[in-house]
């Protein structure tokens, strides 16, 4: 799994691509708790080349976002159709704020 | 039916996946539904290996895909411990995000991604979890 990170002067984006499961959902937390570790609780994720979801990928998301609040917050961008769908179904899409373009949740921060 | 074996670790959730997804496409299945399957089988396969055998064990996942007139049925043995996912509450959905638990959601996604889920479970054979996903103009007509 490559995953790439941006800092940006008030929020950090980070990226990855093609699946999210069980079997490298520890990474993408372990990226993600590497930016927190840094003092930034700000963080977009581009999700526009993520094509997969399983819950194991939602749940690093949740911790993340439960440790960025309320100083900060995580933010998810250009979410696919499908991982969309099933996180609305669960009622987990209402806990992060989504936008189609990196540019504007960059900029909402 | 073909029938595929895949060893027990999270690394092959992704060869599953592929698999799955081939006879997916095959029953004629949206895009839509074709990600509720990858879901379904990914959540199952998932518990199996995690909560099933523990992790990289050496057995066996065996997937069936059936291409059926009107979807596709997918059937996944295994010869971990019985697990009843029946015996399995829901989760609490729609709380706040310090309230929510990581618990039972793979079962709960299952059962929403897919039209039939059933299990069955026995010392000759092992645990069988069949799981069906309809085409949607077939529902529609229901």
């Amino acid at each position: 799994m490559e995953i790439q990170t941006t800092e940006f002067k008030h929020c950090t984006v980070i990226k990855t691509s093609g699946r999210i499961d069980g079997s490298n959902a520890p990474q993408l937390s372990q990226a993600l708790k590497a930016i927190i570790a840094k003092g930034v609780k700000n963080i977009v994720f581009d999700m526009s080349d993520v094509v997969f979801m399983a819950s194991a990928g939602w749940w690093v998301l949740i911790d993340t976002q439960k440790t960025c609040k309320p100083s900060g917050e995580l933010v998810l961008t250009n979410i696919e159709k499908g991982i969309k769908d099933s996180l609305n179904l669960v009622g987990m899409g209402s806990y992060f704020k989504t936008f189609d373009d990196v540019t504007y949740a960059v900029g909402n921060f | 039916m073909p029938t595929k074996r895949f060893t027990c670790s999270l690394k092959n959730l992704e060869k599953i996946s592929d698999y799955v997804t081939d006879y997916a496409k095959q029953a004629g299945l949206n895009e839509t539904q074709v990600y509720a399957v990858q879901l379904a089988v990914d959540e199952a396969s998932t518990n199996i290996i995690e909560h099933g055998y523990g992790q990289e064990c050496p057995s066996r996942i065996d997937i069936t895909c059936d291409v059926q007139e009107d979807g596709l049925k997918v059937v996944i043995y295994d010869d971990a411990e019985p697990f009843n996912p029946e015996t399995v509450s829901e989760p609490e959905i729609n709380v706040p995000l310090d309230e929510i638990k990581p618990r039972g959601l793979g079962i709960f996604l299952m059962r929403q991604m897919m039209d039939e889920v059933n299990y069955q479970s026995s010392s000759d054979t092992g645990n069988t979890l069949t799981m069906v996903k309809h085409r949607e103009n077939r529902k529609a007509n229901k």
